[in-house]
């Protein structure tokens, strides 16, 4: 296939997936705007008002790019391993497979359509949080950055997941056990300063908090942890899981019999 | 003339152990009307799995118009179109969008694609239904939608597993009027059934494949040249007490004005007439009793294929 025709299949997938959390937008963009909209009054009002300031900002300030960065990460993983493994449950990821489309054109093609939730999802967190808090971008290109090679991240672990996963219940073991542990341990709530020595040590193990720090500094310009590390960081998960995703599309593992 | 398919020594064991093909070749010209026939488990949809890339092979060549499956399997796979036969559409799609999308997989640009979706709609009956959702549909609606599916992209080769399973006569017959359409305008078909009657009246070409192995391919006539019976039911006017005197011709009472006679290979129907007609016993009409193709089918798998 020539660049045009790759394109074309591209956009094919990447538009089918966007029809696809767009059309149950009840289920896909609603519930992360309620359920932020609840953190946001309880945690940052209510709760909030009586922490004071952290890091120099105050509670709502502080919490305010966790929060949005936590619905880009759940909702960019979310939209893959559902999407993909649904299109593996019912048998249509044969439409795909029967085509001349490179398996890193399908892989590219999920992942932009996971980035395209997350975004999309982070865009309204974003918007409701300003009936909160004022925002400004001290970095803006890094926000933006670190928003989107997040979001690559995620949904590249969410294609992992669902090539794996064999039942509906393997799709919600790791969002559970694994992701909403890491998030709510990864600097959402609390700088990571406010930690004992050893437990700080722990939490640089997460990969998570340098996302959230890195996009933190970005709307606030203060963050726990280097930059530069972080990017670096994410581009290695980034090129890891992808040349893995590719590996067990280009070997059939749980699509070919 | 090109062949639009080449198996050649074609192997696949499954992780389980079990070996689904045990080496089999095959040919199928271009334009031709191909069945692939077997019982259930023999073989066929695996074969057709490794051809369209869903089941890896273990051993063996496949080759598309030419495109070896292991070298250039992009041109191989742009050749084919495939009707799976498990309804495998995502059921919340709009129909419409489920037949352009697939064409969008093939690098086809949507306006194109569009047009080519209405008119493979238009010519399965599917037209008015574009909006609805695919779990809207009904069965037979379902198989013409993985048809039109699969022709989206213009494939010079057709590969239907059991296109027709579950659907009614009427539009079964609608099916193959529309297959045989788009095979005479040269679009080479394979088509694996259940309905032997099918294979019989559409295909010109056959391969019968039992636990692995071919055991038979040959063109249908053929292969139908070698029945040595045939079994004709004759209604006739009048009631019979007893079974009327036909030399050595088989012959038995259905009900008293049924008769059922077996005429062996190159016996003309001439004798059976006059003899009735000496009886004073008349025919209202004459029918073939059973498909052919059914009894060599049986007889083949049953032998694997020694007898023949």
């Amino acid at each position: 296939m020539n660049g045009n025709l790759l394109w074309v299949a591209f956009s094919t997938i990447v538009v089918k997936e966007v029809r696809r959390f767009t059309r149950i937008w009840v289920q896909t963009l609603i519930p992360p705007a309620i359920t932020m909209t609840l953190y946001f009054i309880i945690f940052g009002n209510l709760v909030g008002s009586r922490i004071g300031e952290m890091d120099g900002f105050d509670y709502m300030q502080f919490i305010v790019p966790g929060l949005i960065m936590m619905s880009v990460i759940t909702n960019s993983y979310g939209n893959v391993v559902s999407s993909f493994f649904g299109t593996k449950f019912q048998r249509n990821i044969e439409e795909l497979l029967v085509a001349p489309v490179p398996n890193w054109v399908i892989l590219a093609g999920y992942v932009i359509g996971g980035v395209a939730r997350g975004l999309a999802v982070g865009f309204i967190v974003t918007l409701l949080s300003l009936f909160f808090t004022d925002l400004t971008l001290a970095h803006p290109f890094v926000t933006l950055s670190i928003l989107f090679l997040t979001a690559v991240v995620f949904s590249l672990g969410g294609f992992i997941n669902a090539i794996y996963a064999n039942s509906f219940d393997d799709i919600a073991v790791v969002p559970t056990f694994i992701l909403t542990p890491l998030t709510y341990l990864g600097g959402v709530f609390y700088s990571i300063s406010l930690l004992p020595e050893f437990w700080q040590g722990v939490s640089q193990l997460n990969p998570i908090l340098y996302m959230v720090n890195t996009f933190r500094y970005g709307i606030l310009g203060v963050s726990d942890i280097n930059v530069a590390f972080a990017f670096g960081m994410i581009m290695l998960f980034i090129a890891v899981l992808g040349g893995f995703s590719l590996h067990l599309l280009n070997t059939g593992k749980g699509i070919r019999s | 003339m090109e062949l639009a398919l080449q198996i050649r020594g074609l192997e696949k064991t499954y992780g389980n152990g079990f070996k689904a093909l045990k080496g089999i070749d095959l040919d199928v010209k271009q334009g031709d009307f191909f069945a692939l026939l077997g019982p259930n488990g023999a073989g066929k949809s695996t074969t057709l799995g490794i051809v369209t890339s869903l089941v890896n092979k273990t051993n063996g060549s496949v080759s598309v118009f030419g495109h070896n499956i292991d070298t250039d399997l992009t041109n191989a796979k742009l050749c084919m179109g495939i009707v799976p036969q498990e309804f495998n559409f995502n059921f919340f799609e709009k129909v419409e969008d489920i037949v352009v999308t697939q064409a969008g997989y093939y690098g086809i640009p949507s306006s194109i694609a569009k047009e080519r979706a209405e008119h493979y709609l238009k010519s399965l009956g599917l037209w008015d239904k574009r909006d609805n959702r695919a779990r809207q549909l009904s069965g037979g609606m379902k198989r013409r939608l993985m048809i039109a599916r699969a022709l989206v992209h213009n494939p010079k080769l057709l590969i239907l597993d059991e296109p027709t399973a579950g659907v009614d006569i009427e539009l079964r017959r609608s099916m193959w009027e529309f297959l045989t359409k788009i095979n005479e305008e040269g679009t080479t078909i394979i088509l694996t059934t259940h309905y032997l009657e099918e294979a019989e009246s559409l295909c010109r070409n056959i391969a019968i494949i039992d636990q692995g192995e071919i055991i038979q391919n040959s063109s249908m006539k053929s292969l139908l040249a070698k029945l040595n019976n045939e079994t004709f039911i004759l209604d006739l006017d009048q009631d019979l007490k007893s079974l009327p005197d036909l030399d050595d011709l088989e012959a038995r009472l259905v009900d008293e004005h049924t008769l059922e006679v077996d005429l062996p290979k190159g016996h003309g129907l001439n004798s059976v007439f006059t003899q009735l007609t000496a009886q004073k016993i008349a025919v209202l009409s004459m029918r073939n009793k059973a498909n052919r193709l059914e009894e060599l089918f049986v007889e083949l798998v049953e032998n694997k294929g020694a007898k023949l």
